[in-house]
């Protein structure tokens, strides 16, 4: 506790800020409290992974930082802008600017092809036509799947389909990459590909924030925050 | 702008996924359309036929026929007969301002008619040139109607109501041609033009004949009128014009004023507009079932609709995740929901135009039901409720399903596989 609070020092470079964040669930009959005050502060260019049980918060946690749901109390800077009472539609900017989702299972949808789905949130962000076809491009070969682009992720292996995802997650540049367990579904040498390549996107300066199960990916990055029952135990 | 462009986008991508969904629910749309534009249309049809058979008698006229007094007047005791007499006719034209026609019609019954060897008995009508306009006796072409030089010089000149002129004439033209009447020689000058007529006293026109009131004095002698027939300039102050009418003939025939049932009348006015609300509760009735066929289709719409959204529960949750808002989420939905009911909406024109148009074809000559049935009509005002109809159903049918989409929480979509 003592060593979270220590943190709490603002700083002019942080992306998140978040200070005493709560969130309850509370469904008429069950209280769930996931998240009991949280101070957290993530630097541009960190790579953070977040740790912890089933159930300690995890992914209550990333769905606020990521803007998908906003906290009970507390209050959540995201560079520099308090997100707490923003409406849907100012948050979906955020989510479709800000930050970049990579799930566990991938998300892709299955209906469409890669580039469609790289495409999708240049499209909510309003890109002209040309510019998005460019930009989609740009980034599949980036991931290393030029040759895929008109595949649907139904035709694509784990690891390609996770590639995909991170490719829409760049898509509109964000500031954060934010993943979920993004390595849980695919094989060792899938997942390496993966992580090889956020290394690669963390030294280009990207901050990432990668949660997991995953010992040896939680290694790669250069901080480990471990959350338990609703708070943080843990930042080294 | 920006947001309508990405709806529009996404649209476009997520309707073709569901084509064999979308042939359904557009055909069950298209379905209730039929239903709904036929049973109007049918409606409309038998409406339209039934008041051009309400004014097949004329339009606006009201009969009036000369009874009994039933209150005492002046010493005078209830009970008396009254009697029209031609020359009330020009009386009421002059003494009623309100009317713009009133002629006096003598009538007899069982009168030979014959042409060559054939003979037939039926009604005949002695009346003045202004009955032709007044009882609507339009002349089949070729022929004419009395004129007012037939009258004056009491020409022996025959009308013929049509059947009366096929039963003699065969389908020989009878205009110009020479027959008897009580065994006088009269030329036919005219023959009644085929028309739908619900209304009559003493028997349909199509089964008389009319001749000069003056020719009928001469040949038939008569004292007394059979009735009256009057017009008001305009049909809403019909109800003035009769109780005028009554104080005129109060005057006259030494009456109460307030008797009224010493003159009987039949105001057709009055009762075209009791038929016109009787009609227009039939075609709402139409409509109403109608309607309820295109709901069922309505609700075919927002059953999919709702399935669509459950089952692209994730893939909203993504979008959500992605940026999107959620009026990009709801707007594909409401425009897919809408384009099935349009869709489906013109396709069920197009059938119900089908059928109408094959439903001309069918022959109604002769067959009374299918004269007043047979003859559906798709007016702009059928279409116009139809349309209304379909653009409420279509609302809905989106609006449910759209607004369940955009309650999804996509934080909870997306924890959980």
């Amino acid at each position: 506790m003592s060593v979270t609070l220590e943190r709490a020092r603002p700083q002019v470079t942080d992306v998140i800020a978040m200070s005493r964040i709560t969130k309850v669930y509370d469904t008429g009959k069950i209280r769930v409290e996931a998240l009991k005050g949280v101070d957290l502060r993530i630097s541009a260019g960190e790579f953070v992974a977040i740790v912890g049980p089933s159930g300690s918060g995890k992914s209550t946690l990333m769905n606020l930082v990521g803007c998908l749901d906003t906290p009970s109390a507390g209050t959540y800077l995201l560079r520099n802008k308090e997100v707490a009472g923003l409406d849907k539609n100012e948050l979906a900017k955020i989510r479709n600017e800000r930050v970049g989702f990579v799930f566990q299972n991938f998300n892709l949808l299955p209906q469409i092809t890669a580039f469609e789905n790289v495409e999708m949130p240049l499209l909510f962000g309003g890109v002209a036509r040309k510019e998005r076809k460019e930009r989609v491009h740009a980034l599949l070969a980036k991931v290393g799947l030029a040759d895929r682009m008109e595949h649907r992720p139904t035709e694509l292996s784990g690891g390609q389909m996770q590639r995909v995802a991170v490719a829409r997650a760049l898509a509109m540049n964000p500031d954060i990459v934010l993943a979920d367990e993004p390595t849980g579904n695919l094989d060792t040498s899938s997942g390496g590909d993966v992580m090889s390549l956020f290394e690669e996107l963390w030294k280009q300066g990207r901050t990432m924030i990668v949660i997991t199960h995953d010992a040896a990916l939680a290694r790669r990055a250069g901080r480990v925050i471990e959350i338990r029952d609703g708070v943080i135990v843990s930042d080294k | 702008m920006r947001g309508a462009n990405v709806v529009f986008n996404l649209f476009l991508s997520s309707s073709r996924l569901q084509k064999k969904r979308a042939v359904l629910t557009i055909a069950s749309i298209a379905w209730g359309s039929v239903s709904l534009l036929l049973l109007l249309a049918f409606g409309q049809g038998l409406r339209d036929q039934l008041t051009v058979a309400n004014r097949g008698m004329g339009d606006g006229i009201a009969v009036l026929w000369a009874s009994e007094t039933t209150k005492n007047w002046q010493g005078l005791p209830a009970g008396r007969s009254l009697h029209f007499l031609p020359e009330d006719s020009q009386l009421l034209r002059e003494r009623v301002p309100l009317l713009d026609g009133a002629i006096g019609e003598f009538v007899t019954w069982g009168t030979n008619f014959t042409y060559g060897k054939k003979t037939v008995n039926a009604q005949l009508i002695g009346t003045e040139a202004a009955y032709g306009a007044l009882r609507n006796h339009v002349p089949v072409p070729g022929g004419r109607f009395l004129n007012t030089e037939d009258i004056n010089l009491r020409r022996r000149v025959v009308f013929l109501g049509g059947e009366l002129a096929h039963d003699l004439f065969g389908n020989a033209d009878p205009v110009g041609k020479q027959m008897l009447i009580n065994a006088i020689p009269y030329t036919v000058v005219g023959v009644l033009e085929k028309r739908l007529q619900m209304g009559t006293y003493g028997g349909p026109d199509k089964n008389h004949a009319v001749i000069p009131i003056t020719t009928f004095q001469a040949q038939i002698g008569r004292k007394y009128l059979a009735n009256l027939v009057i017009r008001a300039a305009d049909p809403k102050m019909m109800k003035t014009a009769l109780e005028e009418m009554r104080k005129v003939f109060a005057a006259k025939y030494g009456f109460d004023p307030e008797d009224e049932r010493a003159i009987r009348n039949w105001d057709t006015v009055a009762g075209q507009k009791v038929m016109r609300n009787i009609l227009l509760g039939i075609q709402g009735f139409l409509g109403i079932i109608g309607g309820l066929t295109l709901m069922i289709g309505g609700v075919g719409v927002a059953n999919i609709m709702y399935a669509t959204v459950k089952e692209r529960t994730r893939e909203i949750g993504v979008k959500m995740a992605l940026g999107a808002r959620p009026a990009w989420i709801t707007g594909p939905l409401v425009l897919e929901g809408f384009a099935y009911t349009v869709l489906g909406g013109l396709l069920g024109l197009l059938f119900s135009m089908a059928i109408i148009i094959g439903l001309g074809f069918i022959p109604t000559e002769g067959n009374e039901a299918l004269e007043f049935l047979g003859k559906p009509t798709l007016s702009p005002a059928v279409g116009a409720i139809a349309a209304g109809i379909l653009g409420v159903i279509g609302l809905l049918a989106a609006y449910f399903p759209a607004r369940r989409a955009a309650s999804i929480d996509p934080a909870q979509t997306l924890r959980y596989e």
